[in-house]
């Protein structure tokens, strides 16, 4: 990574991330709950479920808008870049708004139908399998940027309307791109962080030991799996994005990322190893930000690599500037606010009181 | 089926879903605020029952709301990618604000629904309000979107199409932005103000748990009757913006095709595009010049004033404010009804006539809004911005887009009917638990 210029662009770029780092550490959890409550098993299969959707029932919602915002502040400020996803990654992008709608609806529909067990039951599976689907279709379209291949295919479409002749057919500009091999990988591997921080989160949520013991399980074989995920990661990364990798492993700054990301895992494990929940919880936040901001340190200058730079896809300054001072005015209200509505529900100890009912 | 075509309905379709539950995301909060606030200034235990009941149905809604709308906001890039690249940088500001209003809006909903013993009274009802603010002000963001592509402004045109010099803040001050906000609250208010208290006086008529229902009842119509009253006057004055910014969509709505001093309101009838003429219409002489211009003498332009390529579709538009206004006006008169009914005795459920039409009426507010909608929409057809970009010219180019708009499709119908049977349980669980213990709820202890 060579010298960084910090302007407007940049900025605003920086923050995208950030409310995408959000959307991971908050989002990405919802969504490895689902995972557990999949994969709930043992004597206390109920009660693990039974806290996931306590964990998560009053906070979802909001969780769920730190991926709205980074739509948002995408297209806003970076109208080129957003456009050229929307076309390229069109089917995984459908196919994970699919997945949004379903498990949103069968969230809420698990805690509203007042018909029996085993509706409710019902609308727990499809609450599950979504979960695991989306945020892997998430990953393979971070895979599919990173990779190279959406710009790739991005420049091959221009050209074909441009007139040259081409033998790029669907399948070579709409498909390709995401449905490879490092894509996949990349899907699995934030599914698997996410299921990683869902069971670091659960662990601490949890009131009663013997469920916290099972969600310490849990997170163990989950970090190891994060740790598994992200070797092939980067053997994948040598064979299909070679660039990514120079960049992930070059020097200076990507180094140290790469050293405090491991640091990070090694400390959530202790943590997790000797008990100490808060300092598990602060380790597993803080490796899966620094992979994130690894893959972005990897890709800098690029929003698209090879052909959307920071600097030259950006909106006029004065789009920039309305954002900037709007995200600041959002935050003043926002912060407290969600830092209130955690503080409220940070443990999911009350199990009686749902909607005022006892 | 063009993939233009398409890309269009599947639009069309994501927002036709959306509007609902956006309506009731807006209003149904203040309903179940006003029914704590009442529980806690009176101790009226069933003010309570109905908080909760309505924060149920809140919840649901809500839920299905957001994921709707998280796919609009995709779907800007993924069906229309070229109206992005040239409108992102200019409307994305009111995204965002809309952005951070709804993030307000899902904060406090959860202390809301969650929070009636973990946070105190104060708290819980303030967090109310605040869910109700967050959904006007949301509401109130994304339709100042569609005003300015309605009626663009803050910007330069430059050759090759792109926009230079813009200005977000003026581009949110657009000509129409006022109206089509307060035509869209007012909307949402009414639609679900008047649905609410269609549903109770509908279990009142069934004789059930009239404490309840009729407490449900009040405060439904005192959102949604002045709402659906004032609904007409707010619509005469954006039909006055569209005439003035918008002739060829006026001219499509009234499917007028002359260019005439003491143009004659039509009501009803069918266009026929091909002859250029209005059939079966019920033809009120200076009607449109007044309504439009408010002068009798006033000019108002026909379609034969434009080129055909810019005319929007006619039959659907004419229809579809036909629709919306004929559902507009029987919505106003029931709820004047009910407010002379309110004055005049006090109690409305004392009237079993009113109790069925309000009953009747129950899902008209939704009827209109969707017409409204297809108004606003198809009647700026072939425009995606009105003047300056082509709906053709916006969609992705991607083929085949005919898969996701049926996937999608059956994806909302799907939804929608379960949707509908999971409120529907809702309300048959709240009508069968308080037709028998309606006394004992009523004077329960808090």
């Amino acid at each position: 990574m060579t010298g960084v210029t910090v302007g407007l662009p940049e900025i605003v770029a920086g923050f995208i991330v950030v409310a995408l780092n959000a959307y991971a550490l908050t989002g990405g959890a919802d969504f490895g709950g689902g995972v557990w409550e999949l994969l709930a098993r043992g004597p206390r299969r109920d009660a693990q479920r039974a806290l996931v959707a306590r964990a998560l029932a009053p906070i979802w919602e909001a969780n769920h808008v730190w991926l709205i915002l980074v739509v948002v502040m995408l297209f806003t400020a970076f109208p080129d870049v957003f456009a050229t996803l929307g076309i390229i990654l069109h089917v995984p992008l459908s196919l994970m708004l699919i997945g949004i709608v379903l498990r949103g609806s069968a969230f809420v529909f698990r805690s509203y139908d007042p018909r029996d067990d085993s509706v409710r039951r019902k609308w727990g599976r499809l609450f599950a399998v979504t979960s695991i689907v989306t945020p892997g279709l998430l990953g393979m379209v971070i895979g599919a940027i990173a990779s190279g291949a959406v710009g790739d295919a991005a420049r091959r479409l221009a050209a074909v309307h441009a007139g040259s002749p081409s033998s790029d057919g669907f399948v070579s500009i709409y498909v390709r791109p995401w449905l490879a091999p490092f894509p996949i990988i990349t899907g699995v591997l934030a599914l698997t962080m996410f299921a990683f921080l869902a069971a670091v989160y659960l662990a601490v949520a949890a009131t009663d030991d013997a469920l916290r013991e099972d969600f310490r399980r849990r997170a163990l074989v989950a970090a190891g799996a994060v740790l598994v995920m992200a070797g092939a990661g980067l053997v994948a990364a040598d064979v299909y994005a070679p660039d990514v990798l120079r960049s992930l492993l070059g020097g200076g700054w990507a180094s140290a990322l790469q050293l405090a990301t491991g640091a990070a895992a090694l400390a959530c494990i202790a943590a997790l190893w000797t008990r100490r929940w808060q300092l598990a919880r602060v380790a597993a936040a803080g490796q899966v930000s620094l992979i994130l901001w690894g893959w972005v340190a990897a890709q800098y200058p690029w929003m698209i690599p090879s052909t959307h730079a920071i600097r030259t896809s950006s909106a006029p300054a004065v789009t920039l500037k309305l954002l900037l001072m709007g995200l600041a005015v959002g935050a003043a209200i926002l912060l407290p606010s969600l830092a209130y509505l955690y503080r409220t529900f940070a443990r999911a100890e009350t199990t009686a009181m749902v909607n005022g009912e006892p | 089926m063009t993939d233009l075509l398409a890309a269009r309905t599947q639009m069309a379709i994501s927002l036709g879903f959306h509007i609902v539950f956006a309506e009731i995301g807006i209003a149904m909060p203040l309903l179940m605020v006003l029914a704590e606030w009442r529980w806690r200034r009176t101790g009226d235990a069933a003010y309570r029952e109905l908080a909760t009941r309505w924060a149920k149905g809140t919840a649901v809604l809500f839920a299905v709301g957001a994921v709707s709308g998280t796919v609009l906001s995709f779907e800007l890039g993924l069906l229309w990618p070229g109206f992005m690249r040239i409108a992102g940088p200019i409307v994305g500001i009111p995204f965002s604000l809309e952005g951070f209003a709804f993030f307000t809006e899902a904060i406090f909903l959860g202390v809301y629904l969650y929070g009636w013993n973990r946070v105190s009274a104060r708290v819980h009802l303030t967090a109310g309000v605040l869910v109700a603010a967050g959904g006007a002000t949301s509401a109130g963001f994304v339709v100042l979107v569609n005003a300015w592509m309605n009626t663009p402004v803050g910007f330069q045109l430059a050759g090759d199409g792109r926009l230079t010099g813009i200005d977000p803040i003026v581009g949110m001050q657009s000509p129409a932005a006022l109206e089509q906000v307060l035509h869209m609250l007012l909307a949402a208010y009414a639609a679900t103000g008047m649905a609410v208290a269609g549903v109770h006086a509908w279990l009142l008529v069934r004789g059930g748990a009239p404490a309840l229902h009729r407490r449900a009842l009040m405060l439904a119509l005192a959102v949604g009757a002045p709402a659906a009253v004032l609904q007409p006057l707010s619509g005469d004055f954006s039909a006055r913006v569209v005439a003035k910014t918008q002739p060829v969509k006026l001219a499509a709505l009234e499917s007028e095709w002359e260019t005439m001093r003491r143009a004659p309101l039509h009501i009803g009838g069918w266009p026929d595009v091909k002859r250029e003429q209005t059939r079966w219409a019920i033809q009120i002489p200076a009607g449109l010049s007044l309504l439009a211009f408010h002068d009798p003498n006033a000019e108002v332009k026909g379609l034969r004033a434009f080129p055909r390529d810019v005319w929007p579709p006619v039959v659907i538009v004419h229809l579809a404010f036909q629709v919306m206004v004929a559902a507009g006006l029987a919505l106003a008169f029931v709820a004047l009804w009910a407010g002379w009914v309110a004055w005049r005795r006090h109690d409305v459920t004392s009237s079993r006539r009113l109790l069925m039409a309000v009953a009747l009426v129950t899902p008209l507010g939704f009827v209109a809004t969707e017409a409204g909608w297809i108004v606003t929409e198809v009647g700026r057809q072939p425009w995606i911005v009105q003047g300056l970009v082509r709906t053709s010219a916006a969609v992705t180019p991607m083929p085949g887009l005919i898969v996701p708009m049926l996937t999608f499709t059956a994806l909302y119908v799907g939804l929608g009917a379960i949707v509908a049977v999971l409120i529907a349980s809702l309300v048959r669980e709240t009508a069968s638990r308080h037709t028998t213990g309606d006394t004992s709820t009523a004077q329960q202890s808090q």
